[in-house]
Order: C-alpha cells, then sequence, then structure tokens
C-alpha cells in the first residue's frame, strides 16, 4: 500500500492533477445496457467522443476505436446521438447477452 | 477623498462598484436586496465590467460564485438571514477549496417567527464553515471592511472567503456620512487577484473538489484551519495599512475606552455606536466603562481578547442571538472560552437582546453597566428587553 501523504504534503487547494478518474474504473456501476460499435458502418464523425459525459469514448489518431468499459456508465448518449442512418453505428445492448463473453475475453 | 451620505448598503454597494469584481452572483433578500440592486444599475450602466448572474436562489448564487472563483476570478456576493442559511450547503466548500469569494451579508433574524429586522442569529450560524467574518458599526466600517476583505482574503496565505456583515435597517437602511475613496485609489488597494489556478487553463489542468473518504478528508480540512491561524497576522497587516493610507486603523477590535476601566461590555456590530454614548455618560458621572468592540469574529481572536480584558473586574458579553444551548449567546460562550485558560478572569455575564430587531437604547446598555457594579447578585445568562 502507498504511504499516505500529511496535510502539509498535499497541493493547496484541495488541487489534484487532471484525470484523476482513469484509474479509478467506474464502469461496474453500468445498469442495463451498453453501447456496442459498429465499426463497418461507422463514418468517424466523433459525435459520440464528443458527447460522452465520461470520456469513454477510445480515440486514436483521431479515429474512434472503440468504447472504454471500464468507465461506460451505459448512459446512451452516444447511441442516441449517432447520426449513421438507417442503422446506428452504436446499438444500445442488454448486458445479459454479454454475459459469457464478459466472463471470457471482454474488458480486456 | 470625498464625503458623501449613504446608507449602509449604498456603501456597501459603493465599494463593489470600485473593488469592480469580474463576477457577482446574488439573488435579492431583504435587507440586502439594495446592495445587488444598485450593483445591478451599475452593471446596466456600463460602470463596472463585472458579468451579473441573475440566479434563481442564494443556493445557485453560492454554487455559481464557488465556480467563478474556480476560473480564478474575482467573486462578490450578497445576501442576508434566509439567504444566508440556504446558502450554508455551499460555504463549506468555498472555504476547503480556498476561493476567496467575498459576501456583503446584512445581519438579519432567522424565520421563524418570519422577521426582516437585524440580529446576528444567521451569521453566526455560519461561524463554523472556515469563512472570516467581519462585522460593521456602521457604514463607514462597511465600507472599509470590505476593502479590506479582498485584500485579506485574497492573500497567499489566506485564500479564504470573506464575509462583511451590516446590521440589518439599523446600518443597511440608515443614511450616514462616509468618506468615500477615489476610484484609482481603491483600484490601486486592492490589486490585481492572483488566483493559484484557474480551472480554465487547458495547459494546467487540474480536478478541483474530489471525492475524499477517511484516507484524505481530514488533511483536506487541515489547511483551512491554518489559512484561518495565518489570516490573523493579514488582518492585522491590512487593516494597519488601511489607517496609514486612508487614516481610518482597523484592529481585530476596537478598545473604547477600556484600559483604565473597571467594567465593560464586549458587544458587535451597530449597538457599540450605542454603548459608547452610554460609556460616555457613565464616565461623566466617574463610573470607570469601557467596551471591547469585536469586529472580527472569524478568526476569533481568542489570546488578544483575553489580553484586553484581563484586567477588569468583571464583565457583560451583549449577544444578539441565541445558541439556545442554555448557556449563552455564542459570543459569550467564546469570550469565556477565551478567558479560562488566562491567568486573570473576570466576572462575566451575558445578555441576550435585540432579537428580532428590538431596539436597544442607551439608558438599557446603562442598565447593563449598573448589574454590573452588583454583578455578585447577577444570573450568569440575561435577556434584555423582553416581556415576561
Amino acid at each position: 500500500m502507498n504511504k499516505l501523504m500529511g496535510w502539509k504534503e498535499l497541493p493547496p487547494c484541495d488541487q489534484l492533477g487532471a484525470k484523476t478518474a482513469e484509474a479509478f474504473e467506474t464502469g461496474d456501476w453500468r445498469l442495463g445496457e451498453k453501447p456496442v460499435w459498429h465499426p463497418e458502418i461507422c463514418i468517424q464523425c466523433l459525435i459520440c467522443w464528443i458527447s460522452c459525459p465520461d470520456s469513454a469514448v477510445n480515440v486514436k489518431d483521431s479515429k474512434m476505436t472503440g468504447f472504454d468499459y471500464k468507465h461506460c456508465k451505459g448512459c446512451g448518449i452516444c447511441a442516441y446521438e449517432c447520426p449513421v442512418k438507417p442503422n446506428k453505428a452504436i446499438t444500445m445492448e442488454k448486458e445479459s447477452s454479454f454475459v459469457r463473453l464478459r466472463r471470457t475475453s471482454e474488458d480486456k | 477623498m470625498a464625503t458623501a451620505a449613504k446608507t449602509g448598503n449604498e456603501a456597501m454597494a459603493e465599494a463593489m462598484r470600485q473593488i469592480n469584481p469580474d463576477v457577482v452572483a446574488a439573488y435579492p433578500i431583504t435587507p440586502a436586496t439594495e446592495v445587488v440592486m444598485i450593483f445591478a444599475q451599475f452593471v446596466a450602466d456600463g460602470l463596472v465590467d463585472t458579468e451579473y448572474i441573475p440566479v434563481e436562489s442564494e443556493h445557485s448564487a453560492m454554487s455559481a460564485c464557488v465556480g467563478a472563483a474556480t476560473t480564478g476570478a474575482r467573486v462578490m456576493t450578497g445576501t442576508s438571514s434566509q439567504g444566508l442559511a440556504l446558502m450554508y450547503e455551499i460555504l463549506p466548500i468555498a472555504s476547503a477549496l480556498r476561493l476567496p469569494i467575498i459576501m456583503c451579508e446584512v445581519n438579519r433574524a432567522l424565520s421563524a417567527p418570519i422577521n426582516i429586522h437585524c440580529d446576528h442569529s444567521d451569521t453566526m450560524a455560519a461561524r463554523d464553515f472556515g469563512w472570516l467574518q467581519i462585522f460593521s458599526e456602521n457604514a463607514q466600517e462597511a465600507y472599509d471592511n470590505l476593502l479590506q476583505a479582498v485584500r485579506i482574503a485574497e492573500d497567499p496565505r489566506v485564500l479564504l472567503p470573506a464575509m462583511v456583515t451590516t446590521d440589518g435597517f439599523i446600518i443597511s437602511h440608515g443614511m450616514e456620512k462616509i468618506e468615500i475613496l477615489e476610484d484609482a485609489q481603491v483600484k490601486e488597494y486592492i490589486g490585481e487577484k492572483k488566483a493559484p489556478y484557474s480551472i480554465l487553463d487547458v495547459d494546467k489542468p487540474v480536478t478541483i473538489g474530489a471525492l475524499d473518504l477517511t484516507d484524505y478528508y481530514f488533511e483536506h480540512k487541515m489547511p483551512v484551519n491554518e489559512a484561518m491561524k495565518a489570516s490573523k497576522d493579514i488582518i492585522l497587516e491590512v487593516g494597519r495599512d488601511f489607517g496609514k493610507r486612508f487614516g481610518r486603523n482597523y484592529e481585530f477590535f476596537e478598545k473604547y475606552k477600556i484600559d483604565d476601566a473597571e467594567i465593560a461590555i464586549v458587544a458587535l456590530g451597530s449597538t457599540c455606536g450605542t454603548a459608547k454614548v452610554a460609556i460616555d455618560q457613565l464616565r461623566e458621572q466617574g463610573i470607570k466603562a469601557g467596551m471591547l468592540k469585536i469586529r472580527v469574529f472569524r478568526p476569533f481572536p481568542a489570546e488578544e481578547i483575553a489580553q484586553a480584558l484581563s484586567k477588569l473586574k468583571s464583565i457583560a458579553v451583549l449577544d444578539r442571538s441565541d445558541s439556545f444551548n442554555t448557556q449563552g449567546g455564542p459570543v459569550f460562550t467564546e469570550v469565556c472560552s477565551a478567558l479560562y485558560n488566562s491567568t486573570s478572569r473576570p466576572k462575566i455575564i451575558n445578555y441576550i437582546y435585540g432579537l428580532g430587531g428590538r431596539d436597544i437604547n442607551v439608558s438599557q446598555i446603562k442598565g447593563v453597566f449598573s448589574d454590573l457594579l452588583k454583578v455578585e447578585k447577577m444570573p450568569i445568562i440575561n435577556y434584555l428587553g423582553v416581556r415576561q
């Protein structure tokens, strides 16, 4: 366990560095449904990325690469905002349909 | 410097205009309404550069102030009574995040019964939230205290929010002759705000107000108390500097004819003006009466107060609010606590008076002094000016 800092060692004014939630995995709060990305029809508009309140849309070299399920809460804003027609490139699907996957390779 | 006739509210609004804060978020409430109403007119007339945020409640006002202050902005607000009570949830957030927000607080009774007049129950209930609290005897002090509060609160050794109080209607709506500084003098006196961080600085992103559990909450509260302790030197430094520049000196408290006094009262706010008249009259009769007028209630200058009261035979503490703890008002318990570890402990009694704006006059205060002459026969807790 890391040694805890004393009050004299803490940064002033209750400041912390940026992205402190990164190491704190909050995706296990997700209930009901999770977003699923369909890369074959994705137009890479990044509206999902800018809409996500939890920064749970992974982007590399300005391209959407999937979801960070360790932080996604399943709010569904990304799927709602996805402009691709007639089928959306992000759909919300029941968690229960991934039970087997979760036990094996998902979230890796 | 110019002489002007101003009410307490006008004096505070004028100080706000000269301070020219970056953001003001406020909601109207009697008797503080005028402070932000007059200021809103200054905004509408283009006399200040302030972003004025009209909000839907005082809870939102203080929340907006906290948000604005994290950007590094100089932020002010004004409120009273139930409005201050609605801010209570946010007040300790402002202090723990070390945001030097300045509040014009007009003391008014808390409901129920609903009442719009002065007592100190609203401000006293906010005494443990890590805010500096400065009381004013009159409109001049309200003006001077507000300017000093900016310097004190924003000092990098302090960084705590501050409320400057006046007494509802007695000061807020009473017109007095006051000295107003030149705009340029105020600008130079308060200087530019230097915030330790800004949440709008994209090159140095920070997290503010994160969750602390049993592991770090305690450590994050300690600096508030340390800043309170440090503020004592700054309050004196700023008050004396104000005196040097503008001729009106300020300390933690004012000692009125107390150095050779045998009996004295301790009071704060507008009552001190009435008490001075009573003391002058008693002095003419050869009674060695005096007063300690507390100006700074948070931090509480305990050692200095104990020292100032040490040579007296007996003391009456006047509280314009009740703690309902059956042990006297908040000023009384704090003064007693300050004296307990002192080598010299004068006999001390308490008077709770003036609730809901009940008037206190010269003869009542003289009555308190005559009680002090027979202090052995007096109960410890007394209620002044209430019908049985």
